[in-house]
């Protein structure tokens, strides 16, 4: 009974993301009764090819998608490779870790305003060294390459994929197998890339899809860094799904199933990718070499990356805070020449109402998240079923969430607190699963079958040992579900109605104003909510297990 | 046996849909009141600038205090969000109960919204605090866009584009666009406009269109055939000074705040936008140096109003009622007039009001960066929608593609 019931619960989540698609593919064919498309016809496929920004924005999508994904992950290898095991290892994920819970939208405005032309970096070394008494004209935000775009997704990819391969690593005996390589003399980078990196990258392959589909989709940070004339492709589907002249739909319709092309695209190009580095690196591997001079590249290498990226976020958060309290602030001044509590005291009513809200829904979606996990995962999870709750991931949210959204409404539920719950639920699970499966199936089973010859039934082998070895893994997961609702803007915006405000929704329809004052205000509302729970989902394993060597990382 | 309680059912049905197709009759106004009491209004505003917002709220706190009405500001990040979510409910097939009590709208929103026939009324016409409406020097209150509003939209400020500079930079602004485009050649680097679609973009191709054609009342006709030798002066403008805009034309700001905060960074010395008080307000909070001024063209600047709407399937329709009633009344329009607060134009005739009522007008100072009103000079009717859309497609193809 109970594991029917959860898998129609499963099935309706996915069931959720091919309905929404539905409600595009249709349209893209011309099909959209309401507005009078009752035929079927090619004709919003050759709108969508006619648009003269089409090959540019594709481009664009493709291109930073992929090389996003590319320099986030080998940096997160590299860092992990470089400096596992060291005092300065756990210091680092310490401090990257905490990252993850800063929604890109707040990361993006940072990074914006530390390398805009009247940014805090052009700001400290003017006019005294460069003589600028005025911004330069330099086109560093929105470049046509998509450059800035690139680099404020890595910002935010890095400690995600550390963090998962952190979870990662005490399930993949990570320790020895450096110890071992070590010993036969490799170098510490050289040994851990052919010891440790092909077990660790086949527990965090399905983070890796995620975040190659995340960074072809993205629309905030596009709206934010990215290039605009053309934009890439999500961002143009925005706009034309939200433009007056409802003809446009039938396009975006078009453009939504090409963007879930693409995406699908290039998954299957990174996973022949995959298989030609597995190949190359056999032959690596078996080469023999030790790399031990290599060390002295790379460690620094991956100590300054992850130090850009700390200080990057960092900086640009203290910009945003700084900016959370400035009156008047001219160029090249380096700090504010007004003070003000102006900008906090207008929102404060605002920000505890809204913040309380955002709290609970995330709260539930993530509890909600976590048990449908741990039932799924208990019950064995066919493929298939495991296949289809990662839709959400993978499937571009622009792509169904309108389509979604018209359910929502039929069933007259749209604008309630728990619909929003719901919506986010479908995201929130698969992000909560990720995290959990792979520690999940990598735990080791002889411990369950040492506590059942003892005589435990299932159910206490679950409750006494599977989930208590499995704590941290737990907190990481209920940290990542708590942060994906937070920062979920285009659900809580269609599904809610307008009638539910999350501290992200309110975040986004300032950041069309580009007021770096009150941004700041709601980005450090925003980060601070997560955040919060990040920080207690990496002290409580650790307070808990002070007693226990072997649940130890690093 | 089972049947004889069906006409029973039946008349239940029927009831109920009397019940639902049943609308607040605005001229009716103490019914309107009552059943408005209670109500939560939904306000779909665009919500990019801190003291509309704050505006709002203490709209929000006025309607409480009064009516027993309360108000929820939705915050949109573009009107035509509040759009899609109507048509959305409509294809759903929700046709009473709607998400959106009220939008702030006009142009090309407002045209489709009522093409579609999505809004309520005519209601505002009917609207108790409506005799003070100055409709006869304010023309624009009864047409948006070249369309008649036919009481489909409360009017609550009226808008003209005006050019904000940098006086300690600028000594002499150009008051002309020929004077512009000079200017821009001799001083690269240092203006642009929001790329269109964006409306206050779209406008300044608009504004441009006005002063390059032989005879601009094309615009107020929709877009025909001979679009392309019509526009050809546009274009050539365009072609003329993007490479001396900001950034070489490469990119443009996302819309006016975004352009306004060009221009207190010091990277612009020339904005535009469509709130002659804007500046103003904008140096009272700090938030823009002092030494901003505002000028228009002599040729003439784009004016336009903006209304409130109301979707034909409103769930709260009296309270949306009440507040776009609330919106006209003189202490709310004289707030908005302050140029500490807003520093929007009130579409109230001064000779309409009481003794009382205009002296609130009377005790608003003009504000440091703002104009008088016979320094504005002509307000120019806005272009048929058409065109909005037309140009901002164009200007996609032409510039927004990259080449």
């Amino acid at each position: 009974m109970a594991r029917a019931g959860l898998w129609a619960a499963l099935a309706l989540l996915s069931a959720l993301p091919l309905a929404g698609l539905a409600g595009v593919i249709a349209p893209s064919f011309g099909y959209l009764p309401a507005l009078g498309g009752d035929r079927l016809s090619l004709a919003p496929w050759q709108a969508l090819w006619d648009w003269p920004g089409l090959g540019g924005a594709v481009r664009l999508s493709v291109v930073t998608g992929l090389l996003a994904t590319a320099i986030s992950l080998s940096l997160t290898l590299l860092i992990v490779a470089a400096w596992q095991g060291t005092r300065s290892f756990l210091w680092v994920t310490r401090a990257l870790a905490p990252l993850l819970a800063l929604p890109h939208a707040a990361a993006a405005f940072g990074l914006a305003f530390l390398i805009a032309p009247s940014g805090w970096i052009a700001r400290a070394v003017s006019p005294w060294a460069t003589g600028w008494e005025r911004p330069p004209d330099l086109l560093i935000l929105n470049d046509p390459w998509g450059l800035s775009l690139v680099a404020g997704l890595v910002l935010k990819e890095v400690p995600f994929l550390l963090l998962m391969t952190l979870a990662a690593l005490p399930q993949s005996d990570s320790l020895r197998g450096q110890m071992v390589a070590r010993a036969l003399g490799y170098g510490r980078v050289m040994g851990w890339m052919k010891a440790v990196a092909p077990r660790v990258y086949a527990q965090i392959r399905l983070p890796v899809y995620a975040v190659l589909a995340y960074s072809m989709s993205v629309v905030d940070v596009a709206l934010i860094l990215g290039p605009t004339r053309p934009p890439t492709l999500a961002v143009q589907i925005l706009d034309w799904m939200t433009h007056p002249d409802l003809q446009m739909r039938f396009q975006a319709a078009a453009g939504a199933c090409l963007q879930l092309l693409l995406v699908l695209g290039a998954l299957a190009l990174w996973r022949l990718g995959e298989g030609l580095v597995a190949r190359w690196g056999r032959g690596w591997a078996e080469g023999g070499a030790r790399g031990v001079g290599a060390d002295r590249l790379l460690r620094p290498l991956a100590a300054g990356g992850a130090l850009a990226i700390g200080l990057a976020v960092g900086l640009g958060l203290a910009g945003l805070v700084l900016w959370s309290f400035a009156g008047l602030w001219r160029f090249p001044a380096l700090l504010p020449d007004v003070w003000s509590l102006r900008n906090w005291v207008g929102q404060a009513g605002d920000l505890g109402r809204i913040g309380v809200v955002t709290a609970w829904i995330a709260l539930g979606a993530t509890l909600v998240a976590l048990g449908l996990s741990i039932a799924m995962l208990q019950a064995g999870g066919g493929r298939w079923g495991m296949r289809l709750i990662y839709l959400p991931l993978i499937v571009p949210q622009i792509a169904f969430l309108p389509g979604l959204a018209s359910l929502a409404l039929i069933l007259g539920i749209d604008g309630t607190t728990w619909a929003v719950m719901a919506v986010h639920l479908v995201f929130v699970l698969p992000y909560v699963l990720l995290s959990l499966a792979d520690p999940w199936r990598a735990w080791d089973a002889r411990a369950g079958l040492s506590a059942a010859s003892l005589g435990a039934r299932p159910w206490r082998v679950l409750w006494a040992v599977r989930l208590p070895m499995l704590t941290r893994a737990l907190c990481v997961a209920f940290a990542v579900g708590f942060a994906t609702s937070v920062a979920q803007y285009l659900p809580t915006l269609l599904i809610g109605a307008g009638r539910v405000s999350t501290v992200t929704t309110e975040a986004v329809a300032l950041a069309a104003s580009s007021n770096r004052r009150l941004i700041g205000v709601w980005a450090v509302v925003q980060m601070a909510l997560p955040m919060a729970v990040f920080a207690l989902a990496l002290a409580l394993p650790a307070l808990l297990f002070r007693n226990r060597q072997g649940m130890r990382i690093g | 046996m089972r049947h004889r309680y069906l006409p029973a059912a039946f008349c239940i049905a029927f009831q109920g849909v009397v019940a639902t197709a049943q609308t607040p009759d605005p001229s009716d106004w103490e019914a309107v009141l009552q059943e408005a009491e209670g109500q939560t209004v939904f306000w779909h505003a665009w919500g990019g600038d801190p003291r509309i917002n704050a505006f709002i709220a203490s709209v929000g706190e006025e309607l409480q205090a009064r009516y027993g009405v309360s108000l929820e500001h939705v915050r949109l990040a573009d009107t035509s969000d509040a759009v899609t979510r109507v048509i959305s409910e409509r294809q759903a097939g929700r046709d009473s109960g709607g998400a959106v009590d009220a939008i702030w709208i006009n142009g090309a929103n407002f045209a489709s919204m009522k093409e579609q026939g999505l809004l309520f009324g005519p209601f505002a016409e009917s609207l108790p605090n409506w005799p003070l409406v100055d409709t006869e020097a304010n023309p624009a209150v009864l047409i948006d866009f070249t369309l008649p509003v036919e009481g489909f939209g409360s009017p609550w400020a009226m808008f003209q584009m005006v050019f904000e500079y940098d006086s300690a930079v600028v000594t002499e602004p150009p008051r002309s666009l020929d004077a512009l485009r000079e200017w821009i050649a001799q001083n690269p680097g240092r203006f642009t406009y929001p790329q269109p679609p964006d409306f206050l973009g779209t406008s300044f191709l608009k504004q441009a269109m006005y002063d390059v054609l032989q005879d601009p009342s094309v615009l107020l006709e929709p877009v025909g055939e001979d679009y392309d030798a019509v526009t050809a002066p546009l274009w050539e403008f365009l072609d003329e000074i993007t490479p001396n805009l900001w950034r070489q034309g490469r990119a443009f700001p996302a819309n006016e705040p975004a352009l306004a905060q060009l221009l207190a960074d010091g990277e612009i010395d020339i904005g535009f936008a469509f709130n002659p008080g804007r500046a103003s307000a904008a140096i009272a909070d700090g938030e823009l140096q002092d030494t901003v001024r505002t000028f228009v063209f002599d040729e003439g600047t784009l004016a336009n109003s903006s209304y409130l709407s109301i979707p034909y399937n409103a769930a709260n329709t009296a309270g949306a009622l009440v507040l776009a009633n609330l919106i006209l009344d003189p202490e709310i329009q004289a707030r908005a007039q302050d140029p500490d607060v807003l520093g929007f134009q009130t579409v109230l005739g001064m000779h309409l009001l009481d003794e009382e009522d205009r002296a609130r007008f009377e005790a608003l100072e003009l504000g440091i960066a703002t104009l008088a009103p016979d320094e504005l000079g002509t307000g120019l009717l806005e272009p048929h929608p058409s065109w909005t859309t037309r140009i901002a497609e164009d200007w996609t193809a032409r510039y927004g593609t990259g080449q």
